[in-house]
């Protein structure tokens, strides 16, 4: 059995351990907030752009843009891996590498190399033990404050080094918010881009053809061909809009639970140091006791 | 005139113009255009440079725009802007250091500079400086 003090001190520290963490899920939910906020504030762009570029798509063909090409042969990748920089945010970084791991091992399988770029030190740390080459890292960037230039000096280094021929595929891994107690690893293709299908269905659904009529200037062609390579930036900055609230989502909750562990444990402990006292105190009355019989005899 | 015409211009951090204009002047790759009411279906590229709108009340108001997409309808004119400022939100200070800061990449001549970002980001700080001394 652990002494009075012993038993004290543990309570004192798991006390203290659950002010910290009490306070970090305080931040992490008013982070959260200001980072929804971003999410809201970045989804009429991205509805329209998505909107524009569809029909756009549709209308111009299919080789009007080097970016829409599949190459015949892949043979390395480029995977932007988006984690946090800091810890303490449950199986959050762990998922979203262990999704890339999976990724990496099924293309090396089929003898593709794979290369990265990181955002948020996490992923960086494992690219670099495991020995994948690694292009560029971004830190401070998931989770903190950042703007769209930060997505658009990214995306397009991403697209030149594509056109050059650096890589065939790239591929972006990202969290994806989907409510406060659910973020889920994703990957996404974002070179070469996939055929845009859904404005095609939902041009079926309005019986209005969008932008069936419209003049566009200059051609077609030419409008895709600048709004391609944007669109690779939107992709991305949505990638890190998501990851940073995910992140911050999964912090809260993991510091809700460690505090709430935290009850438990002092909870438990205030039991046994209870024991513990009153133990003491009988074995002081026994010992008194004893003496006094011991003196009658 | 028929009547106003919806002008929405959004960027990916912000809804920055949302109001009826009487009518609204963009600056398109391929030059200037006007648009009003009933305009036909039009989708262009824009260039680094000032968007103009007369409000419902015919007060004229600028905004600085980088480039981008505009879309206009016949009752709606949508702009689609990496970064836009009203006039009035246009901070001196910080687009003079940029500025300065663009002159100064393009004059150093080193090997590793991106000299198509840094004249885009030259020519940008300028159209906010002439678009901020325009005030009053």
């Amino acid at each position: 059995m652990a002494t009075l003090k012993e038993v004290k001190t543990k309570i004192t520290a798991v006390k203290k351990t659950k002010q910290i963490t009490k306070a970090m899920n305080m931040v992490a939910t008013s982070k959260l907030r200001g980072a929804q906020q971003k999410m809201d504030a970045f989804r009429p762009y991205a509805l329209k752009f998505a909107d524009v570029l569809g029909s756009l798509a549709e209308k111009a063909g299919e080789e009007a843009s080097p970016l829409l090409i599949p190459r015949e042969e892949v043979k390395k990748i480029h995977v932007i891996l988006c984690t946090s920089d800091r810890g303490l945010c449950g199986g959050f970084n762990s998922h979203l590498i262990s999704k890339a791991e999976k990724f990496a091992k099924e293309k090396s399988e089929q003898s593709i190399e794979v290369v990265f770029t990181n955002f948020g030190k996490k992923g960086r740390n494992w690219c670099r033990k495991n020995g994948f080459l690694i292009l560029g890292e971004h830190f401070g960037i998931v989770g903190a404050k950042f703007g769209f230039n930060i997505a658009t000096v990214a995306g397009q280094g991403i697209v030149d080094g594509f056109l050059d021929e650096e890589y065939d595929e790239v591929y972006v891994i990202y969290s994806e918010f989907v409510s406060m107690g659910r973020q889920t690893p994703v990957i996404q293709q974002i070179l070469p881009i996939q055929p845009i299908e859904s404005v095609e269905k939902k041009a079926e659904d309005d019986q209005t053809p969008y932008l069936a009529e419209h003049i566009c200037e200059p051609s077609t062609d030419e409008l895709l061909g600048d709004m391609l390579p944007k669109n690779i930036c939107v992709q991305l900055y949505s990638a890190l809009l998501e990851t940073s609230t995910s992140e911050h989502a999964a912090r809260m909750t993991a510091m809700d639970n460690a505090t709430k562990a935290c009850n438990d444990i002092v909870q438990s402990l205030t039991l046994s140091y209870n024991k513990a006292r009153q133990a003491g105190i009988t074995a002081d009355l026994m010992d008194i006791v004893g003496g006094a019989e011991a003196l009658k005899g | 005139m028929a009547g106003n015409i919806r002008l929405e211009v959004v960027t990916p951090e912000a809804s920055v113009v949302s109001e009826d204009a009487q009518i609204v002047v963009a600056p398109g790759t391929l030059g200037e255009f006007g648009v009003l009411i009933g305009h036909t279906p039009f989708l262009t590229t824009l260039k680094p440079g000032t968007l103009r709108y007369k409000d419902a009340k015919g007060v004229e108001k600028f905004v600085f725009i980088s480039g981008g997409f505009a879309e206009a309808l016949p009752d709606k004119v949508t702009i689609l802007a990496e970064s836009a400022e009203r006039r009035r939100d246009i901070d001196i200070e910080r687009v003079k250091k940029a500025l300065k800061r663009a002159q100064e990449r393009l004059a150093s001549k080193k090997p590793d500079i991106n000299y198509e970002r840094a004249r885009a980001a030259l020519q940008r700080a300028l159209y906010r400086i002439r678009l901020a001394e325009t005030r009053r």
